[in-house]
């Protein structure tokens, strides 16, 4: 893995898996199915991808305060992301990993960037997150 | 973090699992805040009701099992279903069990049954300056916005754990300069007839949202003096569309009497200029049905109010809905009692229209798939549906939702065409 990007873990846990990335911010409610694992917000340029054991990376939730629930039956499910990466602290992707971990014993870390490290992410780098945040990425060097 | 000595007696589980559960959620929260320390709120409202599946059953059902009591007056959103009025529609019987059990959980939790989007519009409405912990984007963002009530952006799951605590982070919205508007958002040459369009507030709202990314938006230069339908239509838009959790309307909403006062005596971080064009645009954005097919109109995303039913009456008196179509409300209980008693109820009746209560067409499961095609006045529906659906959206003025809904068909206003064309 060519690439080391300091993350700062808003919600700690290891993962590994394919990023899906967008600029775009995204709402689970009315923006992700849970009994899929798939992007349905047809505003969004993600539409239609499935996100189910992928490293999620968008910039920040948005609208609807059910997202965490919408999240948390994606744990359930079995359907949920791998790992949430953001730009800057979301709550609301922290809380469905925290409720998630008291619920049902199994949580996703939730990893924030600077803004200008974000940008190095593309969808269908392999990524591996550790548990004090940092990302390692097969994406090409800056 | 510097917790009181009740925190932690909560948090040691003195005051039982439930607070104990609810507490542990709640400081592992405020570390990812950053928060100092915890704060008191008098109210709350839950979004949690919503009904998705297992898992927020679960979570509810759970609470009480523990004994989970609410520590402040708390009202209670849309839940997943109609309980007097699901045969009608094709909610599953499995789905509209599980949904009444989790509003059941809830309600023994001591919340006001008011299940509604747009608590702000009942006798639970907060007062300015006050401190509380609300779930459901419209309400979040009208609260702030329209009321400067003070609550930050809370997520389904966390807004029970703060009714049961009584507590919140000490941080975000909560706190006086962390209210300072941010982006400033001029209209530049929209006309003030534009500004009286019907659809205006509802589109204007929709550009916001994307234009304001995280940040809190400012917008000046409004001359029209929206009334608080559409201040609620602007909110419950920008909160769809972005993660608006608190606006300025300079000269309207109350933490905005002025410029300098919106931004706290700040620099805006960007400055960004709105024209008829890009209103034309967003508006164009909310409709993702390309012909005049109708099946149904559907308003009320947030729920109807009194005064809506009001607007309604005249402009469906003497008609009646075309034989194709249904036309459906969505409210609640509580409201639809308000407007049965002022008679603004009977003429919709009337004019054929449907009212669903305490839930909406996003929230339940309720739509026949032969409805394909809906209208609306709501931007907040017009944003969702296709989504959440897979229904194609028509977003026009009220006027021109009943007008349809009679014909049949999609129709539209010549004159107000006329003044998002100029």
């Amino acid at each position: 893995m060519a690439r080391v990007i300091a993350g700062r873990a808003i919600v700690a846990g290891a993962a590994e898996g394919e990023a899906l990335v967008s600029a775009e911010p995204l709402s689970f409610w009315g923006g992700f199915d849970f009994q899929t694992g798939t992007i349905i917000d047809r505003h969004h340029p993600l539409m239609g991808a499935r996100a189910s054991g992928l490293v999620l990376v968008v910039p920040f939730s948005k609208g609807s305060s059910t997202t965490t629930a919408v999240l948390l039956e994606a744990v359930r499910a079995g359907t949920a992301p791998a790992a949430i990466v953001t730009t800057g602290t979301d709550a609301f992707f922290a809380l469905a990993s925290i409720v998630a971990e008291t619920m049902y014993g199994r949580s996703f870390p939730v990893i924030a960037l600077d803004s200008p490290d974000f940008a190095l992410l593309r969808t269908g780098d392999r990524v591996r997150i550790e548990r004090d945040g940092t990302i390692y990425s097969d994406g090409p060097r800056a | 973090m510097q917790l009181s000595e009740r925190d932690e007696r909560m948090l040691a589980g003195d005051h039982g699992p439930a607070a104990k559960l609810a507490m542990s959620i709640l400081v592992r929260m405020a570390d990812v805040y950053g928060a100092e320390s915890l704060m008191d709120v008098s109210q709350a409202h839950i979004d949690s009701t919503i009904y998705l599946g297992d898992a927020t059953l679960e979570f509810a059902e759970r609470l009480v099992s523990l004994g989970a009591r609410v520590a402040v007056p708390t009202s209670l959103n849309v839940s997943g279903v109609d309980e007097c009025g699901w045969t009608k529609w094709a909610v599953p019987a499995e789905w509209a069990a599980k949904a009444a059990r989790q509003m059941l959980a809830y309600e023994k939790m001591g919340a006001v049954p008011t299940w509604t989007c747009a608590p702000y519009q009942t006798a639970m409405r907060p007062s300015f300056g006050q401190q509380i912990a609300w779930g459901e984007s419209n309400a979040i963002a009208f609260a702030n916005s329209v009321i400067g009530a003070r609550t930050e952006r809370y997520p389904d799951l966390l807004d029970i754990c703060c009714a049961i605590t009584g507590r919140v982070p000490a941080i975000g919205l909560h706190l006086t300069g962390n209210r300072a508007g941010e982006y400033l958002i001029r209209l530049a040459g929209v006309s003030d007839a534009l500004q009286h369009d019907d659809q205006f507030f509802a589109v204007l709202g929709h550009l916001v949202g994307k234009l304001a990314e995280d940040r809190i938006p400012v917008v000046e230069a409004v001359t029209a003096r929206p009334h608080e339908d559409q201040l609620k239509a602007f909110a419950a838009a920008a909160a769809s569309s972005g993660r608006v959790a608190l606006f300025h309307i300079v000269g309207i909403t109350p933490e905005a009497p002025t410029l300098d006062a919106a931004f706290q005596s700040h620099a805006p971080m960007r400055v960004m200029d709105v024209t008829t064009g890009d209103l034309r645009g967003a508006r164009a954005e909310l409709t993702t049905a390309d012909g005049r097919d109708l099946d149904m109109v559907i308003l009320g995303s947030p729920h109807f109010s009194l005064e809506e039913f009001r607007r309604l009456a005249p402009l469906v008196d003497g008609r009646r809905v075309h034989p194709r179509v249904r036309f459906l409300v969505t409210s609640s209980r509580f409201m639809k009692e308000q407007a049965d008693a002022a008679g603004a109820l009977a003429p919709a009746l009337a004019f054929g229209a449907e009212v669903t209560l305490d839930t909406c067409i996003l929230a339940s499961p309720m739509l026949p798939p032969e409805i394909r095609t809906l209208m609306t006045n709501s931007a907040k529906y017009a944003y969702y549906a296709p989504s959440l659906l897979n229904t194609r959206v028509t977003f026009g003025s009220l006027a021109d939702c009943v007008a349809s809904a009679v014909e049949g068909r999609v129709v539209r206003d010549e004159a107000s065409e006329a003044l998002w064309r100029a």
